[in-house]
């Protein structure tokens, strides 16, 4: 029987190993070194806040893999013998593969601040980060400040999560708008005031010089780049991004670039060896999307395709149209289609922006200029159905279409309020 | 317990997720309140008991109110869970059980030895705490206080207390807000004033028993209690009117809500257990079991208590038709006959139309079906009047209401919140919760849909289920949630956030959807996967 080895145990890898299940009676076996089990990354800020245990961030309870024969292996991959077709474990330990399936993930970002590997300095990605941050962070009393550098995503998720706590924090984004290399400037300065409603101390334009420390080589403060403030502080947390979990492949054969390089099919320049998910870098982006998207979706896409490609039918990786969401702090943030921020924004594109008068509620449509064709929405405090702008994208949509028929696409509870009237009249027809 | 690591080594307060100085006032005002009734119920006798009455109930809801607006007010709008599976209260912890164990032993006194509450037989004046809600009760319904006017004040005290937390905690969501309103009003209006003031009614010519309208057969289980049925016949129009509403509330009324809107109208909008459950047990709906096995668990348990509900009612009400026929029009045998074939009538159109959609299920089913004709059969051909299955035919109602009317609902239903969750009667019990939920899992609108591919598994959704539903399971397939259990209290959809899940009444069609291959991937694949 065909062995398929995977070694992650994230949405990627499980994703994958589920239609392998599906698809055929392979011998599958998912190795991790971060969990017994999977969970679910996206959630381990809600353990931190005390909204989950654990246990509730599993998708499948402990008994669903053995029903589904998918063997579980809690090990460190030190090495990968493609020649052999073996990997080796930090234990000594060994195992052979058939196929092999690397979906490793990612690792947070450092540039090589001086004082980036002291205690309490740490980034948030794994289960691993999570329970240091428990012991770097568990109160206001232990924690009296932290310094969050980086304004993505998982910086303000840390920011939010520090703030149950009661621990003061302060914010470095390096620009001079909260991620507006994504958003543009009018949703991006309604998450700035977001920030800062939350009393945290927001720092615009900002860089980290270095990061200071006791004897112990504990943190104790960090100085600001730009004025050479310095800030004390008890924690400093790295969320400048993250980078594909690769160091452990650098003499592997396999090639490696940002991440592990695949072409369309998910393959690796090394015969039966496979990157999907965060890790993985397409040789050329597909579409606008970047060559390696971290990104909860794509991971499982990639999951569902390598599976057909190892069971025998051998298939393209070819994601639909854009989308994503997030939530920043209360407001919630759906995104279909592309919208550009300022800086990566082409001369094309132009925007329909709307926003309620005093509620952080807000939707930003971006259009062609010329032909007027819908292309992407961003909405602010707004949930909007995914199938509807999916479908309107397909069909090439123009811009009169979307904004009149946004009723259709709101997926809001029922009796909220709607804004489709207001938003209709303060639209003014390009074509006019 | 804390279900968090403390490394800090401090043991008085290691989260910081301590109270405010003015939540310290809050707690203690409604310590005084409730020690009041502590007080009356070891007779310490209060020179004026509607003064002190007032003040005791006041001091629990300005304790609730001042509570939560320090609570909620001080934050901004939107979901409020921080904190929840650390705190003792929420998290089983000491707090928990305290509270728990305090609860149960109140419902245990309740149902089994009011005297202790200071019930006094027929005739003698009330003492203890039933006698410090005399007052009030003189004052709605012209009568003293029993044990059920105590409970009933405390319920509905609870409610509209909770209540009041529950609309600033949701204070964002227009749908928390109108489904609190609406168990609120439905509590103190159906639940508590109405009954009373009929009671005022009775008198010259009728004499209409204690009627709380919205408490449908069967979760109201004694509404064709022989006693009550006399009542009704004997109380003019009026009864007669009451006593068809009854009827048509199961057999009219409900279908066609549970139709249009699913369960929820009922479960989470109207019901009292469900008004208590959703308020004063939002603090605990985490805590419900997510487990495959304790959705097996439920399934049995909640359909035998239904099977065992019509069994009993059956008998009960043909025992009191044969025995005293020249009271009633209703024949014995009729009724027999015409339940066995309503039951008939459902369970073959069940089978013709929705078999595909039970699977498995339909043996079950039809397990539950013969086991109640069977019931039938056995009661006809005993042919006795006093006894039914060779019981007597009190025993068996009384059986039911000891076991599933007390010990059930009351005392582990409600006893357990901070332990099992806040919806345990509901999930696991209720016999009008199967009815509805037989009916909105074949037939009915409602349905909580998916968004596309944005579902990120984060498991909110299944977390705070008070039914225990594991909808993440659901929402992580694209597929619509259609569930007999969910009371539809929308939560999923308030805590879930990427916006992913909505509660919907829409077309019968599509409504069990199920997707190997979500919405974003490539249509080949997703056309290849989900449409074999």
């Amino acid at each position: 029987m065909e062995h398929i080895v995977i070694i992650g145990n994230g949405i990627s890898g499980v994703t994958a190993a589920r239609h392998i299940r599906k698809l055929s009676d392979k011998k599958i076996t998912i190795v991790s070194a971060e969990t017994d089990h999977f969970f679910s990354r996206t959630a381990l800020m809600y353990i931190y806040m005390g909204h989950m245990t654990y246990e509730n961030t599993k998708p499948y309870e402990d008994w669903f893999w053995k029903k589904n024969k998918l063997e579980l292996k809690r090990a460190y991959v030190q090495h990968i013998e493609h020649e052999k077709k073996e990997l080796l474990f930090d234990n000594g330990d060994r195992l052979g593969y058939d196929k092999l399936i690397l979906a490793v993930g990612s690792v947070p970002n450092k540039f090589g601040w001086p004082g980036q590997d002291l205690k309490g300095v740490q980034g948030l990605y794994s289960k691993q980060d999570l329970d240091l941050l428990e012991r770097n962070a568990p109160n206001k009393d232990q924690c009296k400040r932290a310094v969050i550098v980086g304004g993505g995503l998982i910086g303000i998720e840390l920011a939010e999560m520090l703030h149950t706590r009661g621990i003061p924090v302060t914010f470095l984004v390096r620009e001079d708008s909260f991620w507006n290399g994504v958003l543009p400037n009018s949703d991006s300065a309604l998450i700035n005031k977001e920030i800062k409603d939350h009393h945290i101390d927001l720092r615009l334009s900002t860089n980290l010089k270095e990061i200071k420390s006791d004897k112990n080589g504990r943190v104790t403060s960090i100085v600001i780049e730009e004025t050479e403030e310095e800030i004390e502080c008890d924690l400093v947390g790295l969320t400048a991004g993250v980078r594909p979990n690769i160091d452990f492949l650098k003499d592997s054969g396999i090639e490696l670039g940002r991440g592990i390089k695949v072409n369309r099919f998910l393959e690796t320049n090394i015969e039966h060896i496979y990157a999907i998910g965060d890790c993985a870098e397409q040789h050329e982006a597909i579409g606008h999307r970047r060559p390696i998207e971290a990104v909860w979706y794509t991971g499982r896409m990639m999951g569902e395709v390598v599976a057909q490609t190892i069971c025998g039918n051998r298939m393209k990786y070819n994601p639909g149209h854009w989308f994503n969401s997030a939530k920043f702090f209360t407001i919630e943030y759906q995104t279909y289609g592309w919208v550009n921020g300022e800086k990566s924004r082409p001369d094309y594109e132009t925007h329909f922006h709307w926003k309620h008068p005093e509620k952080s509620i807000a939707i930003t449509i971006a259009y062609h200029k010329q032909t007027n064709q819908f292309l992407g929405i961003n909405t602010l405090g707004i949930r909007m159905k995914h199938i509807v702008f999916d479908q309107w994208l397909t069909e090439e949509r123009d811009i009169d279409y979307v904004v009149h028929h946004l009723k259709t696409a709101n997926f809001d509870p029922e009796f909220y309020a709607t804004y489709e009237a207001q938003i209709q009249s303060s639209f003014q027809p390009v074509h006019a | 317990m804390s279900n968090k690591l403390n490394h800090s080594m401090s043991l008085a307060s290691p989260d910081g997720y301590g109270i405010t100085t003015t939540q310290k006032i809050a707690v203690a005002l409604g310590s005084v309140g409730l020690f009041i009734m502590i007080l009356a119920g070891v007779n310490i006798d209060f020179p004026n008991r509607s003064l002190y009455l007032t003040i005791s109930l006041l001091s629990i809801v300005g304790g609730v109110i001042l509570f939560s607006n320090q609570a909620y007010l001080t934050k901004q709008e939107g979901i409020q869970n921080d904190g929840v599976w650390f705190k003792s209260i929420s998290s089983r912890g000491i707090l928990g059980w305290i509270t728990g164990i305090i609860l149960t032993a109140f419902y245990i006194v309740l149902y089994f030895y009011p005297h202790y509450l200071g019930l006094t037989p027929d005739g003698q004046a009330n003492t203890g705490v039933i006698s410090l809600f005399d007052p009030l009760s003189y004052l709605l319904s012209g009568n003293p206080a029993s044990q059920w006017f105590v409970y009933g004040t405390l319920y509905t005290v609870a409610i509209l207390a909770f209540g009041y937390k529950f609309m600033l905690k949701y204070r964002h969501n227009k749908y928390q807000l109108l489904r609190t309103g609406s168990v609120m009003f439905f509590q103190l209006g159906f639940a508590f004033l109405i009954p009373e003031f009929m009671a005022r009614l009775n008198g010259d010519g009728f004499n209409l028993p204690y009627y709380d309208l919205k408490n449908i057969w069967p979760l109201n289980y004694y509404n064709f209690d022989q006693y009550r049925i006399n009542d009704f016949i004997n109380s003019g129009t009026l009864g007669m009117a009451l006593l068809i509403f009854g009827v048509a509330s199961i057999f009219i009324i409900t279908p066609i809500l549970t139709y249009k809107y699913g369960k929820r109208w009922y479960c989470s909008w109207v019901c009292g257990c469900g008004g208590l459950a959703e308020t004063a047990g939002d603090s605990f709906r985490h805590l419900s079991s997510k487990k495959v096995a304790a959705w097996n668990i439920e399934r049995w348990l909640i359909h035998t208590v239904l099977v065992f509900s019509v069994i009993m009612t059956t008998g009960l009400v043909y025992s009191y038709l044969s025995k005293d026929a020249s009271k009633y029009w209703l024949d014995a045998d009729y009724f027999l006959i015409a339940v066995g074939l309503f039951l008939t009538l459902i369970f073959a159109g069940t089978m013709l139309f929705k078999r595909h959609e039970l699977a498995k299920d339909a043996k079950y089913g039809a397990i539950g079906y013969a086991i109640t004709i069977l019931a039938l059969l056995v009661l006809y051909a005993s042919d006795t009047t006093d006894h039914v299955f060779y019981i007597k035919s009190g025993t068996l109602r009384s059986a039911y209401g000891v076991y599933i009317g007390s010990l059930f609902s009351g005392v582990i239903g409600t006893g357990f919140y901070p332990i099992l969750g806040n919806r345990v009667w509901c999930r696991f019990g209720c016999p009008m919760a199967a009815i509805l939920g037989f009916q909105q899992r074949l037939f009915s609108r409602f349905r909580i849909t998916t968004n596309g591919g944005q579902c990120i598994s984060c498991g909110n959704c299944s977390t705070y289920c008070e039914m225990g539903i594991d909808v993440r399971a659901y929402a992580q397939k694209g597929e619509n949630i259609v569930r007999s259990s969910c009371v539809g209290c929308g939560i999923c959809s308030a805590v879930c956030p990427r916006g992913v899940l909505k509660l919907e009444n829409d077309s019968m069609n599509g409504r069990i959807n199920s997707k190997d291959v979500l919405l974003g991937n490539d249509v080949n694949l997703m056309e290849l996967m989900n449409n074999k």
